[in-house]
């Protein structure tokens, strides 16, 4: 017998291993690597002068303490042959900027070489930074320096722009975004109410068994494969956050576990 | 005669919450309900590109009202486009699916046309309040194209947890589980927004 079943159990354990090897590899395949989280200002297509990029980290730093807002500079080298909306979003999510649960995270991207930015916004802050908002600041405040060829100098000034918009109080947020819409916040995981479920169950059923003796603990448990409990099973579903990847570096700055769903404008020069 | 059982009792049933557990009676329900809840973004974001064509329309009058047939075919097409919509408890069928694509490739195109037709209008152009509606539609149909994806990725995370061992069983036994279709392009560019150049 036991002769029999060895064999069996490390090609099973194999051949799950494959599988989920498979599994985990499928989504890599189809997405972008994104460089390093190295800072708030994270410059990696080396476009900003150290002095000018040392000032704007700490300005975006003000602007977290304040806000708990998470605003993220980024350049990178190569979209590698993404759309920017593409990699942006995924940036965003890969990075984990914003407060988890709040989605309060924003990246302002530029590809140089592609010739592209891209105002990146997450959930939390569609209300706030609009797409039109964040056109506008393309368009008027951003790319006007591109064209010149002062690239820092039209960092400098979108991001500005972005800290003053995003440190505002509310009411004077909603003023500059009067069209839009803020998105429902997206509920979080909880333990709810399947875990209780389970607990009463069990104790009913318990109740029940020793009660009634051997025969009714063993009809009992039959009927936990009823189709009724589908229906009762409301909890867990939901948001599955990406939660932050890619950390370290620079000032011990990390995502905070925001996520992002496509909102924000983009632009070229 | 009763007590001498209970901690049998107990034991079988711990047994067989942990056994249930680890076999998908949680996670196939759970999964179903984020690709629901998936689902319901991606109607959102449809909702939310209807609710932008009406103001997109009338900007647009406002520089060329004689453009009459483009016009009208947006306004047509979102009509039909809200009169789809998708029970989410049967999400496993494929024909109501490609029902909601066809209404909303159908909006996508003469949105399209209408982009195109703007074109000849360097003014309207160069209307703030145009430049701002495209870019609120440019976003839309961006976060479309986001939803879309979680939702395809949320449906097969589902697909695989109801098609493999031993949720498998689970699957099969106590939900009769099915699985779900997810969005493919219908056409060339079918999934791609319409461009938009400012």
């Amino acid at each position: 017998m036991t002769a029999l079943r060895r064999p069996i159990l490390p090609t099973a354990l194999l051949l799950l291993a494959a599988l989920w090897a498979l599994l985990a590899a499928l989504p890599a395949a189809a997405d972008p690597s994104f460089p390093k989280l190295t800072g708030r200002v994270t410059d990696a297509a080396g476009v900003l002068p150290a002095d000018v990029s040392a000032q704007l980290e700490a300005r975006l730093k003000a602007l977290e303490d304040k806000t708990g807002t998470q605003l993220v500079v980024a350049t990178v080298p190569d979209l590698q042959g993404f759309e920017i909306e593409d990699y942006g979003y995924q940036l965003g999510r890969a990075w984990g900027i914003g407060q988890k649960g709040k989605n309060t995270g924003a990246i302002l991207l530029v590809a140089p070489a592609q010739r592209k930015l891209r105002i990146e916004v997450g959930y939390g802050l569609e209300g706030v930074l609009t797409d039109a908002v964040s056109s506008r600041i393309i368009r008027q405040v951003i790319v006007p320096h591109f064209k010149q060829g002062d690239m820092a100098g039209g960092i400098v000034a979108g991001a500005d722009q972005l800290i003053t918009l995003l440190g505002l109080p509310a009411d004077q947020q909603a003023q500059f975004a009067a069209q839009s819409q803020a998105r429902a916040d997206q509920g979080d995981d909880r333990p709810g109410p399947g875990a209780i479920f389970w607990l009463l169950f069990i104790l009913f059923w318990m109740f029940v068994a020793t009660r009634r003796g051997r025969r009714g603990y063993r009809r009992g448990p039959t009927i936990i494969w009823g189709p009724g409990i589908g229906g009762n099973w409301s909890g867990g579903g939901g948001s599955s956050g990406w939660g932050g990847g890619g950390f370290g570096g620079g000032g011990g700055f990390s995502g905070g576990g925001g996520s992002f769903g496509g909102g924000g404008a983009s632009g070229s020069w | 005669m009763a007590t001498g059982h209970r901690p049998a009792v107990l034991a079988a049933l711990a047994g067989t919450a942990l056994l249930l557990s680890g076999c998908g009676v949680n996670s196939i329900p759970a999964k179903e309900e984020a690709v629901k809840a998936k689902w319901a973004d991606v109607e959102n974001q449809y909702q939310r590109r209807a609710d932008l064509i009406p103001n997109l329309v009338s900007t647009v009058k406002g520089y060329a009202a004689q453009e009459k047939e483009v016009l009208e075919g947006v306004t047509k097409a979102r009509a039909s486009a809200t009169q789809v919509t998708v029970d989410p408890s049967k999400l496993s069928d494929p024909a109501q699916l490609a029902q909601f694509e066809q209404a909303q490739g159908a909006l996508s195109q003469s949105l399209g046309r209408l982009l195109v037709t703007v074109e000849k209008y360097p003014e309207l152009k160069s209307n703030e309040q145009f430049m701002e509606l495209q870019s609120q539609l440019e976003g839309t149909e961006n976060r479309i194209a986001v939803a879309r994806r979680d939702y395809n990725l949320a449906v097969q995370d589902y697909n695989t947890e109801i098609r493999t061992f031993p949720s498998l069983i689970t699957a099969r036994v106590v939900y009769g589980a099915q699985p779900i279709a997810p969005f493919k392009a219908t056409s060339v560019n079918a999934d791609k927004a319409p461009q938009v150049n400012f």
